[in-house]
């Protein structure tokens, strides 16, 4: 697993953020605020947990960092690998079959050029990924990159409208709590 | 058209803001639970209501509430299942989005009912969109006085919050939920205890499904006994059905209980018929855990009656020739659709998400996964098609939590009612392998 130089650290919106939702739980709780936390992580630190941000989530929650890989590693959100600059994830299970998921993920990997589970595309701007049910089946088949959700991507034109949107973001849309949506780990670059 | 009780207002404009949601009636369930009843009579009128769980199980919403253990001094919790990750399941999603404040309507005077003085909304991750909705409008309902302290001067005080789970279709089901709640892996708990008794933190706790507390605000406003005019028999009410697949229309409807199946699918109000003018071929009703029916099987029972949208209806006939109304995701499949493929598909889904607590689910689904895909890509046996039906009998009732079950259901019916259609797979093992391939055929399913 590639490992980054530095010491991973939050930003000082991303703390305040955290500090909230751990008004949410009682205090001898903090571990609740865990997958909230890991969310807040992946979007600050480019997209992916490494070790060593698993390691400053143990820290920030007071909790041990076994705690956190166990709970990495179960939820599929949780990218454990770096990724391109947009993780597109497409929907496979039944519903979005019937409507074609398997031809997008076809298309998908032939104008990108990267392959579902492999690494990015050469231009580091998509990672492919597979996932289960989504809970937008009436309306498949469908792409979510971060939080929004592309349906009905069941011709060429609506594929290409999505991914102009996702090439002409220079970063990645803000969050609620943020000012400016560029990720912490690029701006350190 | 039948009456829209969760879904009356859902084009308003503005409908997702405090202002317009409390000009359309919003909220008047939290002033008279408060104001004119006790929490005791909260709980009665869910119970004459006949509710029952919208998330698929079904159990009785107000007699899950009275189960609820009481123990002075301790705190007890509300938490309302936000985890929709059921294929073909997708109503909660729509009703969270465009209706926020239904939700926490409903949250707020459910809440005070149970006792509880913190409630949770989770939420499957996947959603954080939504629950950069929900956030919004809970800031607004904290500002207007109906979450904090003393809640238009009743004395009441209720904390609501939302919390995301991170892609984990068993978090759906409730003990996993609060597992991860508390921030770890979601495996189910053993039961007994129940959350009744030892649920979130081990505190008495509720857990029930968006729709199912969507509508305490309609059984308190008009009454329990009113809300049980509405349906057939004990499947009383409206249920968002989420269609989807092969349909003209496919989207999410708010029926009244008793509408005809055929009704549902083939009206234009409903959803319209079969794209492309194709033949139907099977429909999974109620999410994609309960079993497959064959066409003729889903319009009519095995004695001939029309088949209704009700829990009784669509379960006449056990599982061999019946199914269930579940979640209400109501998937439609047209003749071009393979059985075999998508049985295999729903087995991939279930081995991904089996959470491998339990020897029989966890290898199970794998195996039913593997034999699913070497039928379905010309390597199969005959041996294999009982081996299936052996396997999956073998998961069910042998795990802790209902996946298994889930997992088994869904190919242990489409052997039953599509056998021949597995047996092609090997007897024209080439043919079957082209991508596309479909069995066809006009002889009667069942």
């Amino acid at each position: 697993m590639e490992t980054t130089a530095v010491k991973p650290q939050f930003s000082e919106a991303a703390q305040a953020e955290i500090k909230r939702l751990l008004t949410h739980y009682p205090d001898e709780r903090r571990k609740s605020a865990l997958l909230p936390v890991l969310h807040i992580a992946q979007a600050e630190f480019g997209g992916w947990v490494s070790p060593e941000v698993q390691d400053l989530v143990a820290e920030v929650l007071d909790i041990k960092p076994i705690e956190v890989y166990e709970v990495a590693t179960f939820y599929t959100m949780f990218n454990l690998k770096p990724v391109g600059k947009h993780v597109l994830e497409i929907c496979r299970t039944g519903p979005c079959m019937l409507r074609g998921s398997d031809e997008l993920t076809a298309h998908l990997e032939r104008i990108t050029g990267a392959k579902v589970g492999g690494p990015a595309s050469e231009d580091g701007l998509f990672t492919l990924k597979e996932v289960e049910c989504l809970a937008a089946c009436g309306f498949a088949p469908i792409v979510q990159v971060r939080e929004k959700y592309y349906e009905q991507l069941d011709t060429p034109e609506a594929v290409d409208a999505m991914l102009t949107e996702l090439r002409n973001q220079v970063h990645r849309p803000a969050l609620p709590w943020e000012e400016t949506g560029l990720p912490n780990a690029l701006a350190n670059n | 058209m039948g009456r829209k009780l969760l879904t009356e207002h859902i084009n308003v404009e503005g409908i997702n803001t405090f202002e317009v949601y409390r000009k359309h009636g919003g909220y008047r369930s939290v002033e008279k639970a408060l104001k004119t009843m006790t929490p005791d009579e909260v709980v009665e009128e869910v119970k004459k209501s006949g509710l029952r769980g919208r998330g698929g199980a079904g159990f009785p919403t107000g007699m899950k509430w009275s189960f609820l253990a009481k123990p002075e001094g301790v705190p007890r919790y509300l938490v309302c299942n936000a985890d929709e990750s059921e294929p073909g399941t997708f109503k909660d999603r729509q009703l969270m989005s465009k209706l926020p404040h239904l939700l926490i309507e409903g949250m707020i005077t459910s809440s005070y009912a149970l006792g509880a003085n913190t409630s949770y909304i989770y939420i499957r991750g996947e959603l954080l969109y939504v629950l950069r909705i929900l956030e919004k409008a809970i800031a607004e309902a904290y500002a207007a006085g109906f979450l904090g302290k003393n809640i238009l001067g009743s004395g009441y005080d209720l904390d609501l919050h939302v919390h995301p789970g991170g892609g984990a279709y068993i978090c759906g089901e409730e003990t996993a939920l609060l597992e991860s709640l508390e921030g770890k892996r979601g495996n189910p708990r053993n039961k007994p205890p129940f959350p009744a008794v030892q649920g979130l933190y081990a505190r008495p706790t509720v857990v029930n499904n968006v729709e199912s507390i969507a509508a305490v605000p309609v059984i308190v406003n008009e009454g329990g006994d009113e809300y049980a005019k509405i349906g057939v028999g004990r499947s009383t009410g409206t249920k968002l059905i989420s269609a989807c697949g092969h349909l003209n229309k496919p989207g999410i409807y708010e029926i009244e209980l008793g509408l005809p199946v055929e009704e549902f699918i083939y009206s234009d109000e409903y959803c319209g018929g079969i794209w492309k003018g194709r033949e139907l071929k099977a429909v999974v009703a109620g999410g994609s855990s309960v079993p497959i029916l064959p066409k003729e099987l889903i319009l009519k029972t095995a004695a001939g009656e029309n088949r209704l949208m009700t829990y009784e209806s669509l379960s006449d006939g056990g599982f061999v020739t019946g199914t269930m109304l579940g979640s209400g995701g109501f998937i439609a499949m047209d003749e071009t659709t393979c059985i075999v493929r998508n049985t295999w598909n729903f087995s991939r889904f279930y081995h991904h998400e089996s959470c491998g607590q339990c020897s029989p689910c966890r290898e199970g689904t794998g195996w039913m996964e593997k034999v699913l895909h070497r039928l379905e890509h010309g390597h199969g046996h005959m041996e294999d098609i009982d081996l299936l039906v052996s396997v999956a009998k073998q998961i069910e009732g042998n795990t802790i939590c209902p996946l298994g079950e889930a997992a088994a259901w869904p190919v242990a019916a489409a052997v039953r009612h599509f056998r021949h259609e597995f047996e092609w797979h090997v007897t024209h093992a080439k043919e079957a392998a082209q991508p596309g391939a479909v069995y066809r055929t006009n002889a009667v399913l069942a």
